[in-house]
């Protein structure tokens, strides 16, 4: 088993040490811990219930950690307060599961959200942002109709460009294209990499959509049952050994007990 | 042994899970109000609720007053006509809607119409990930939703008590006056005559406390719906229904103590 690499410095934008996190008497994240480099996409892949989007949310304070430190960008904010957690947040982006577009107003005006609440520029100025973004993730013609009158994937964009409104440094995932037909996952794979590379973004991706999402990412991380179980670039994780990871990816039920005789076998 | 302690324990589990429940009900409500009192300040999100709550249900409000008014009117004729009292008949429609009727009947229209709605767009945000996308924003949700919730409660809760009576007291006087023949002049000169100030304040304040608790309520169930397929509907009739519960206990409550 790799385990996550002890790389610090400037080159790693999130940071995240022996996280875990207990919801009554389970728990959902054992000791976690990974880096995710600047300017990449790390993804993390698992079985559904292995704690992924919960450990998504540990990254954007949704949820608070039992214990671990979280650093952003060289910067401790495991027990930030509000003000400072509102700093912090400005830094991130966050596509949501289900997009969270808020369905009482238009397209154009959640993409505009963000800018109209926290910050004083002039409605011209937000016009033009939204305008741009909304071209970017090829919505022009949609600005003015609602949510519900628009498709799953074309609701996935434009929470995309949302979450890109106000230039994020990170941007959080959560399984983008939960929902979406085979043709359309592609196009937001696609999607999310070009504006990834175009914004110099650094991004992490919860998706269950393995092996295509390997295409874009660069680094890989595998969770089962709360802990991290492998770590590494896409090339380290696709040739390891590991039964789990191998029964996970062939799409087959894990057998727990098995996966770990062999990989135990392997290792001696 | 553990036979013998498990009940014990049970009741002990249950208690303390109580207690914890009406604390988060509590600080929620804390929480709420200091955020109404705490920069930003949104006035258009408090007109939006304005709007809801009060304008939305001024129709619903005036068709229920002027029914009240006017089985108030049948009913009171009848029963001082046994008396040869119909001359009060002004003065009782009035008091007992502007005391009773007027604040707890509107409390639980409003409660009906615009605090299962509450309930169930929050519940509905919630459920969608709505209101974690305003965390992550750096938007405080409490803030954002529920105070503007409250304080436009608070605020129409007693115009709409107002609309109630007022109609009511022309429902009674169109089927008391108009319609069985009690004397036209004795209606409103009785109204006047024996309406108190205390009579009025006393069913603002009732107004003004069910404003909150309705908003409190339907805002904090609605909030913390389950993400399951039956949050919402769950989240809804609980708010309909403690919130309508509060109003008829707060009613006592308030009676008595205002009397």
């Amino acid at each position: 088993m790799m385990t996550a690499p002890q790389d610090g410095g400037s080159t790693i934008a999130i940071d995240v040490r022996d996280l875990t996190r207990r919801f009554g008497p389970q728990t959902v994240l054992d000791r976690v811990s990974f880096a995710c480099p600047r300017g990449k996409i790390t993804t993390i892949v698992g079985p559904s219930g292995c704690g992924k989007t919960v450990l998504l949310k540990h990254l954007n304070f949704l949820l608070r950690p039992d214990s671990g430190r979280i650093v952003i960008d060289g910067e401790d904010v495991t027990d930030a307060g509000w003000s400072e957690l509102n700093h912090v947040r400005g830094k991130f982006g966050m596509l949501f599961q289900a997009g969270a577009l808020f369905d009482s107003i238009t397209v154009a005006e959640n993409v505009a959200f963000p800018l109209v609440e926290k910050t004083r520029l002039s409605r011209q100025e937000i016009a033009q942002r939204v305008a741009e973004k909304l071209a970017a993730v090829g919505l022009e013609g949609a600005g003015n109709k609602f949510p519900s009158q628009i498709s799953g994937g074309m609701q996935k964009r434009a929470a995309l460009a949302r979450a890109l409104i106000h230039d994020p440094k990170i941007l959080l995932l959560d399984e983008p294209t939960t929902g979406l037909d085979p043709t359309r996952v592609g196009a937001i794979h696609h999607l999310i990499r070009g504006t990834q590379q175009r914004l110099g973004l650094s991004a992490v991706l919860v998706s269950h959509d393995v092996p295509q999402v390997f295409e874009i990412s660069d680094r890989v991380a595998f969770l089962h049952k709360g802990r991290m179980r492998l770590y590494g670039t896409v090339q380290e994780i696709t040739s390891s050994p590991d039964h789990m990871f191998r029964s996970f990816l062939a799409g087959e039920e894990i057998d727990e007990e098995e996966a770990e005789a062999r990989s135990s076998a392997l290792a001696r | 042994m553990y036979r013998i302690t498990k009940p014990i324990r049970w009741l002990g589990e249950q208690a303390i899970g109580d207690l914890a429940a009406l604390g988060r009900f509590a600080i929620f409500f804390v929480n709420a109000l200091l955020s109404a009192l705490t920069p930003p300040y949104k006035p258009r999100l408090i007109v939006r609720q304005l709007r809801l709550i009060g304008a939305d249900s001024i129709f619903l409000i005036a068709l229920i007053g002027w029914a009240t008014g006017m089985v108030l009117g049948l009913q009171g004729y009848n029963t001082l006509h046994r008396f040869g009292s119909e001359a009060a008949l002004g003065t009782v429609v009035a008091l007992v809607l502007v005391r009773e009727l007027g604040p707890v009947l509107s409390a639980l229209m409003i409660t009906a119409r615009a605090g299962s709605a509450m309930a169930a767009e929050l519940g509905s945000m919630q459920v969608t990930e709505q209101v974690d996308a305003l965390s992550v924003m750096a938007i405080d949700p409490v803030q954002y939703l529920v105070s503007p919730r409250i304080v436009a409660g608070f605020i129409s809760f007693p115009l709409l008590t107002a609309i109630f009576d007022v109609i009511g007291i022309f429902g009674g006087y169109a089927i008391g006056v108009g319609l069985m023949g009690a004397p036209a002049g004795s209606y409103f000169h009785g109204i006047t005559d024996n309406l108190t100030p205390h009579d009025v304040a006393s069913g603002f304040y009732k107004a003004l406390i069910f404003g909150l608790a309705v908003t409190w309520v339907c805002c904090y169930k609605g909030y913390h719906a389950r993400r399951m397929a039956t949050g919402i509907s769950q989240a809804t009739t609980e708010a309909v229904v403690l919130s309508s519960v509060l109003v008829l206990l707060w009613d006592y409550f308030l009676t008595s103590v205002l009397l």
